[in-house]
């Protein structure tokens, strides 16, 4: 379904091999997962509530079994290994550190199991401790604990036994903003260090694009696009991974002229503009829908320098500091947003002012139609 | 100190809501021990006495005991007007001060003209109580079981010759009497032999031979239910909730008239009852030859007076002679034993103790 | 922020120079302070008023009346109450004077001539005969003829009257008797007594009652608290598991013995397990046993235990469930994503964090099992008799209300040991009832 996820080395550390989960035997809430994640990859599953991500995280930590398909694990089907033999540390939403449990009793829990001496386990918890900046708190319990030290606690338990595969279930999702920013770097700090591979689900794109490796979006059971967080960006393939990562400007049209990777587009809202052609779009007189980041969009473009003009008028502004968020009406989309940058020489700009706006046509997508 | 003033005045504050609810003067509340007894003195007594005087009259049930009267007596709010008690308990109640006094001699003359107090069978009159009826407590079998049933107390502590469950009551009044008897003592020496140490160790001896077989009752509605249950083979029971089964029921059982322990019920009214004027009227009412009488027609329990034996007739419904039903009936007193009240009132808490542990042992 | 930071700085110099802290209007802060709270003080006050006014005329009156009762009782000073000042003086050596002989007789003689509540001589006559069997037929007979006696020798006449007045432990138990305060409750409820020369001794075996039977009562509700407690946890598990919907519908069955009447439930496991019951007619139509081998369910012990944990069930059951309704999923997910098998994840993680709904399921049906009587009367036969059930009789039928609050007493005391244990053993704090 996609042609992105193309590299299926045989090398792939885990592997999901056309794989199929339902809960009700009536819907599909996975359809069809393939997915190769080399080793040491930090890979995020990206995708609103209900777009199947999560439900793929459980079967590969074994919590709930594919309905259909092979999951591989360095190389061996590990469908009937039971969660506990699969050696997956595992990261959990609201970090689930035993509440009956010290801190260091949280981070011993699993050497325990795995039988080592009192020594070891002694010097391996300290040492996970220390990694997360917690040496001094392993005798407080759990609730002693403010919500980020929680969670560095519960991503020390899932390395702690030195998995080869860690997988994070929205673990960020319980902390304010700014705690959020930093543990995000910590996160990608000790993946780095312990080339780890780290499989994390969000449903927040700003999180998915500092961490990962790579981005798998997710909607509606099936992988919309897999890729690096810039080509995501740069390069979305259609118009839902357009409109889920980052902001986005959307102009209807039609297509009514291809030449080579360009097309012309017929805006419904008036005037004709160029567009860069994507994979699916192919023949004259298709709908499209027009993907336009608002950074990309210059006001006032000298002659040459854009391939596409249109007038616009300025509906609101918004001082931001660093730069100003313009709100347009452009071709009949009155949230047409430009991001205009703080920088000297720019014209004063006033509401209600008809201004030119321009872009080039290879910032400008032509992706499969979306509903007007 | 103001939080007990508090507490006080809120006390009486509610008592005196309370006693705004008692029945007026023109009610009278009788107490007895429900079921088929009180349905025979409802029809013997109160629809005649209600016909007669137009009070009203609140029948309410109790289990016997004077818990409630010395509840009553002390708080000082009497709301039984009169109560139908064992005689052990109408002894101590009246001991303790707990009774009003009822002079014997102002009860009515027998229907033949003999003054109440050599009317009465001695030892029915106390000073606070009169009795009404002779009751019983006697063993049954189901005949339908056990056509060759048994005949004597002695039979009822053969398991070997009647094999099967025995019903006893859990208390040691009656048992031990039975177990004296039931072990060849004389009806007439039992309470001698109780009286000595050594009668209650072979009281108990004799007892443990059926211990295993004991299934216990401790109402008087469980004896007739557990026989026809099948869960004993022969239980004791009081002889007038046997007779209801047979003759109301049509039970297929059988009574054992040998080594019977009898009893009195007795009225008497707590000192301090509301109504107590129309308690003694009431009272001596319900004792009158023609009265007592009449409850044998509802229930196999023998009157108190001697002129109402003459008068028993048949059961109310049915074509059964009561006369032969009545513990007091002379074929039913060749070898019985009345309960020695003082003997118990002397040793029932020692007694009880022993046969608690006895039990639980 | 800085403004605050200011103002903290101030306040704080202000506390070190020594000076109280003032609030705008020139008050000092901390009166300020518990002028503002105190209203919110009294009305927290009020609104605890009626709950507290019941607690003490519900609870800590009886109580208290009950551990009064236990150690007092008047009866021998109400009845007697010139005698009771006089025996005092006798040093119990042989027989008391004929001074004292002559204030017990004529004591006697208006004792038995009042009919006031409490103050006749059958009063002390079922007083002294807790103590002595025997006694209370040689009160109420020497006391119709004491009126008889006019003139001394008081002694000579008394022994006329009855020789077994000719007896020092009588008397030795009159001075006991006639004294207020007395530990002759607890001694009775310990199985013990005094003896002829007035020494407190263990009671004949025959005659020990209560201690075996407040060590069986404790047994049994040990029993019937762990049968509980392994019938309910899977039970709660599976409730506190199941979709709402599901759960709801089996909440009702286990709370449906709530809704009857105690006596109704009992009849019915009569009716189920009695030897021509239900179940062994199932049993003998099934061929399982022969119709003469039916098997003995009820009035033994185990009737009282089918019957005792059946009632009790629900008490168990809800605090385990309202427990682990909150304990989430992932705990033991996460337990198994650390290698932990499911065993192990369930003994480790999950068990501990139910500990608070078990200590308090336990500790409650503990104490209310051992509490417990008209059940086990009803279905246990010669194993239905508990230490609740002798309370019940004393207060009930012997109208011994002393021995039964000394009864009283000592089970409290033990239930307040048990609690004592549980606090050391899991700590008060950690009990969650619901």
């Amino acid at each position: 379904m996609n042609t992105a996820g193309n590299q299926r080395a045989e090398e792939a550390f885990v592997r999901f091999d056309k794989v199929q989960k339902s809960y009700d035997g009536e819907i599909l809430v996975v359809k069809d997962l393939n997915l190769d994640i080399p080793k040491g990859e930090f890979l995020t599953m990206l995708g609103p509530s209900g777009s199947g991500k999560t439900t793929s995280l459980m079967m590969l930590a074994g919590f709930e079994p594919a309905t259909h398909g092979d999951i591989y694990l360095g190389g061996e089907s590990i469908n009937n290994v039971p969660p506990n033999k699969r050696g997956i540390g595992m990261v959990f939403q609201n970090y689930a550190l035993f509440p009956h449990m010290t801190v260091a009793e949280n981070l011993a829990f699993p050497l325990k199991v795995r039988k080592m001496g009192a020594a070891e386990i002694e010097t391996k918890v300290q040492r996970a401790l220390d990694m997360v900046e917690l040496g001094a708190m392993g005798g407080r319990r759990p609730a002693q604990l403010s919500g980020g030290q929680q969670q560095r606690v519960a991503v020390a338990r899932a390395l702690v036994f030195d998995p080869s595969l860690i997988l994070m279930d929205e673990p960020l999702g319980a902390l304010d903003k700014q705690l959020r920013e930093q543990m995000q770097y910590e996160i990608k700090h000790i993946h780095e260090n312990l080339g780890v591979t780290v499989v994390y689900v969000t449903h927040d794109q700003s999180e998915a694009l500092t961490m990962s490796d790579r981005i798998a979006v997710f909607n509606d059971g099936v992988i919309q696009q897999l890729s690096t967080p810039d080509d995501l960006y740069e390069r979305p393939q259609n118009s839902f991974v357009a409109q889920f990562i980052g902001e986005n400007n959307r102009l209807h049209g039609k297509v009514s002229g291809v030449s080579g990777d360009e097309c012309k587009v017929e805006l419904d809202g008036g005037g004709e503009v160029v567009a860069k052609t994507v994979n699916n779009i192919a023949s004259v007189g298709e709908r499209t829908t027009l993907s336009l980041r608002p950074e990309r969009v210059e006001i006032e473009p000298e002659k040459g320098q854009t391939d596409n003009t249109v007038t616009g008028e300025i509906k609101e502004l918004i001082y931001l500091g660093d730069h100003i968020r313009t709100r347009m009406e452009v071709a009949g989309n009155d949230e047409f947003i430009v991001k205009v940058p703080n920088s000297a020489g720019n014209k004063p700009l006033a509401e209600g002012a008809q201004v030119k706006v321009g872009w080039k046509a290879e910032d400008c997508r032509a992706l499969d139609p979306m509903a007007v | 100190m103001k939080l007990t003033k508090l507490l006080a005045s809120t006390a009486i504050g509610a008592a005196i809501a309370f006693g705004a609810t008692v029945a007026s003067a023109k009610d009278l509340t009788v107490v007895s021990w429900g079921g088929a007894y009180t349905k025979s003195q409802v029809e013997a007594y109160h629809k005649p006495y209600i016909a007669k005087t137009g009070v009203n009259i609140k029948s309410e049930d109790y289990n016997g005991g004077i818990a409630e009267i010395k509840a009553q007596v002390e708080a000082g709010n009497v709301t039984w007007d009169i109560v139908d008690v064992e005689l052990s308990d109408a002894i101590r109640a009246c001991d303790e001060g707990l009774l009003e006094t009822i002079d014997a001699s102002a009860l009515p003359a027998g229907a033949d003209g003999t003054p109440a107090k050599e009317d009465f069978i001695a030892g029915t009159l106390y000073d606070c109580a009169v009795a009404n009826i002779v009751w019983t407590t006697i063993f049954a079998y189901d005949k339908s079981k056990m056509p060759n049933g048994p005949k004597t107390m002695a039979d009822f502590f053969d398991t070997a010759k009647f094999p099967g469950k025995r019903g006893l009551r859990k208390n040691p009044k009656v048992n031990l009497e039975f177990a004296l008897i039931a072990d060849g003592v004389a009806a007439k020496d039992v309470y001698g032999v109780l009286a000595t140490p050594e009668g209650v160790d072979r009281a108990f001896k004799k007892l443990d031979t059926i211990k295993g077989d004991v299934v216990w009752w401790e109402a008087g509605a469980q004896p007739p239910q557990m026989l026809a249950d099948g869960e004993v083979a022969m239980t004791t029971a009081y002889n007038g909730r046997i007779f209801n089964a047979v003759a109301g029921e049509g039970k297929p059982f059988e009574i054992v008239w040998d080594g019977h322990v009898w009893d009195l019920d007795l009225w008497v009214i707590p000192k301090g009852a509301k109504n107590k004027d129309t308690a003694l009227d009431f009272l001596k009412f319900s004792t009158a030859t023609e009265q007592l009488a009449k409850q044998a027609s509802y229930i196999s329990y023998g009157p108190a007076r001697k002129s109402s034996a003459p008068l028993v007739g048949k059961y109310h419904n049915k074509d059964i002679d009561m006369g032969p039903q009545m513990p007091t009936d002379p074929a039913n007193l060749t070898n019985a034993v009345q309960n020695n009240f003082e003997f118990w009132a002397d040793n029932a808490d020692q007694l009880t103790e022993r046969f608690n542990a006895w039990v639980a042992k | 922020m800085s403004d605050a930071a200011i103002g903290m700085n101030q306040s704080a110099n202000n506390g070190t120079s020594g000076e109280p802290l003032i609030a705008a209007d020139g008050i000092p802060l901390k009166q300020k302070l518990a002028k503002t709270t105190r209203r919110m003080k009294v009305q927290a006050f009020l609104l605890t008023v009626p709950l507290v006014l019941f607690l003490i005329v519900a609870f800590v009156l009886p109580i208290g009346q009950m551990l009064y009762r236990s150690v007092h009782n008047d009866t021998g000073s109400k009845v007697m109450p010139n005698f009771a000042v006089s025996i005092q003086e006798w040093d119990g050596q042989g027989l008391p004077s004929e001074e004292i002989f002559e204030v017990f007789v004529k004591d006697m003689a208006s004792a038995k001539k009042n009919r006031e509540v409490g103050k006749t001589i059958g009063n002390l006559a079922t007083r002294v005969n807790y103590e002595i069997p025997g006694a209370r037929s040689l009160f109420t007979k020497s006391a119709r003829k004491a009126g008889k006696v006019t003139e001394g020798p008081y002694k000579e006449a008394l022994f006329a009257i009855d020789n077994r007045w000719d007896n020092p432990h009588i008397w030795l138990t009159l001075q006991r008797v006639t004294k207020d305060f007395t530990a002759a409750f607890y001694l009775a409820a310990t199985d013990r007594k005094y003896d002829e020369k007035g020494n407190m001794v263990r009671a004949d075996e025959l005659y020990q009652i209560y201690i075996p039977i407040l060590w069986k009562t404790i047994w049994l509700s040990a029993l019937i608290t762990a049968l509980c407690f392994i019938i309910a946890y899977p039970v709660a598990y599976l409730l506190s598991t199941l979709p709402l919907r599901t759960s709801n519908l089996l909440m009702i069955l286990v709370l449906l013995p709530f809704w009857t009447s105690l006596l109704v439930r009992t009849s019915a496991w009569i009716a189920m397990l009695q030897t021509e019951g239900i179940i062994n007619n199932v049993f003998v139509y099934l061929g399982f046993i022969g119709n003469e081998n039916r098997i003995q369910m009820i009035y033994n012990m185990t009737g009282t235990v089918i019957a005792m944990v059946h009632i009790l069930l629900p008490f168990m059951i809800l605090p385990l469930y309202s427990v682990m309704k909150t304990i989430p999923p992932t705990y033991m997910r996460a337990a198994r994503s650390m290698g932990a098998s499911g065993t192990y994840s369930f003994v480790k993680v999950y068990f501990p964090q139910t500990v608070p709904g078990i200590a308090a399921g336990t500790l409650l049906v503990f104490i209310l099992a051992i509490g417990y009587y008209i059940t086990p009367a009803l279905v246990g036969g010669n194993d239905g008799l508990l230490i609740s059930n002798l309370i019940a009789d004393h207060i009930k039928k012997t109208l011994n209300w002393s021995l039964g609050a000394a009864l009283g007493t000592i089970l409290l005391v033990v239930v307040l040991i048990f609690y004592w244990l549980y606090n050391k053993l899991v700590g008060v704090d950690n009990l969650k009832f619901g």
